[in-house]
């Protein structure tokens, strides 16, 4: 077995030979463990319940450099990777009563908010959503309280994305990064349709397994 | 029905924002109507957030964090649209802010005996959005496509050389596709079309009426 990939190296990075001579070092720094997920939680928590400033300010250290690098793999310039960022952070402060732990990991919610800020932002794009709060035909549907769970399966979910085949990993972050669509994405690597559609069905079948394996 | 790898390659494209608000509004009312694409489609949007959280911090200016507590006090921007009425209430979430105010709300064109057509107001101009109402026992019109058509079935069903589908169904139609989408005979069948480019009649009453099958 050889020695899993770190997340933090996730794919061809433009200096990715730097990275990964200090990558084993960074690891325990940048990986959020689910105990670290549980506070940031807490944190959103005071945001909510109290609009507590000094909250915000911690919520804004750790989760703001994360949407800029986002954003600049994305191919934004750093001033518009920062403004995207900032305007994310402003909606997790307004947002913040509407966060529900049991349905998704904050990073999870915090990535679903710039992702709308971003099409928001740079396509004027309004994005129809699914509400989570009223789903007309949900009934029915087990929502546990899985709060561990999930935490602990985004953790599972890093190091899964990180030991996916190299070519699957590459159409997600694609995908995730760049907005690209899979025809856009297949255009670009000059691969068959069909080719990246096989890809994003077999990335998507094991984290799928991944998250079921976490879901009572 | 729509094959498995498609419908992934199209939930990623939700997830990751790169769908285009017309087939975006299909995707999320098919999601809507469904609990199980829906579970399927957190994965995805786990995926994301497992993305984001991977990443490298990149420092960011001097000055963000202050510029940013600065503007936590301005009140958040008022969402355009209007509050949906109590009569938009039966309809899937995505779909009530196109239309607030129902069913009955929409300006509805008839086709024929049997099928009803209202579009949607999408901002987004690149496609065409209506609901369509066909009559119980009915058929649509045969047609084939220019485009990819979305069809989304949210109450009653219908039935093709495909297959059938019910509340909650997407059938993916790309050009390659003719049908003739006939409503169960029980009830009306309401479903959700987005196209990207029009559709075209076959056969002589499908030629006659082309001209006013207006994108």
């Amino acid at each position: 077995m050889t020695d899993a990939i770190p997340a933090t190296t996730i794919g061809p990075a433009p200096n990715h030979w730097r990275r990964a001579s200090k990558a084993r070092g960074m690891q325990q720094r940048v990986l959020t463990s689910p105990e670290q997920a549980a506070r940031l939680e807490d944190l959103l928590d005071r945001v909510a319940q109290r609009r507590d400033r000094q909250a915000f300010v911690e919520l804004f250290d750790h989760f703001a450099p994360r949407l800029k690098a986002f954003m600049l793999r994305g191919g934004a310039d750093p001033e518009t990777a920062e403004e995207i960022a900032q305007e994310a952070m402003i909606a997790v402060w307004n947002k913040a009563v509407q966060y529900d732990r049991s349905r998704a990991a904050l990073s999870t919610w915090v990535f679903t908010i710039a992702r709308n800020k971003r099409i928001d932002m740079l396509r004027r794009q309004v994005r129809p959503e699914i509400d989570p709060d009223d789903y007309p035909a949900a009934s029915g549907e087990p929502e546990p309280d899985r709060t561990v769970a999930l935490n602990q399966a985004a953790v599972d979910l890093r190091g899964s994305i990180a030991q996916l085949p190299a070519e699957q990993r590459e159409v997600l972050q694609l995908a995730f990064f760049e907005d690209k669509s899979h025809g856009t994405i297949s255009a670009e690597l000059g691969l068959p349709l069909g080719t990246v559609k096989s890809r994003i069905r077999l990335a998507l079948a094991r984290l799928r397994g991944l998250m079921g394996d976490h879901t009572p | 029905m729509t094959a498995d790898a498609d419908m992934d390659a199209l939930l990623l494209d939700y997830a990751s924002g790169a769908l285009p608000e017309g087939p975006a509004l299909a995707v999320a009312t098919m999601l809507a109507l469904d609990p199980r694409a829906r579970a399927g489609y957190r994965a995805l949007e786990a995926a994301g957030g497992a993305l984001l959280a991977a990443l490298e911090p990149q420092p960011v200016s001097a000055g963000l964090r202050d510029a940013t507590l600065a503007r936590l006090d301005e009140s958040p921007a008022t969402p355009l649209a209007r509050p949906p009425s109590p009569a938009a209430g039966a309809l899937p979430a995505p779909l009530r802010r196109y239309a607030p105010d129902g069913l009955d709300g929409l300006r509805w064109t008839r086709w024929g005996k049997s099928v009803q057509e209202a579009v949607l107001p999408l901002g987004d101009r690149s496609h065409r959005a209506t609901l369509l109402r066909i009559a119980p026992g009915q058929g649509v019109l045969h047609h084939e496509h220019t485009g990819t058509e979305y069809t989304v079935v949210i109450a009653g069903g219908f039935s093709d050389d495909t297959g059938h589908y019910g509340p909650g169904d997407l059938q993916l139609c790309d050009p390659s596709v003719v049908h003739r989408p006939v409503a169960d005979p029980d009830a009306e069948c309401l479903c959700l079309g987005v196209l990207s480019a029009p559709i075209r009649g076959t056969g002589l009453v499908g030629r006659l009426v082309n001209p006013f099958l207006k994108f």
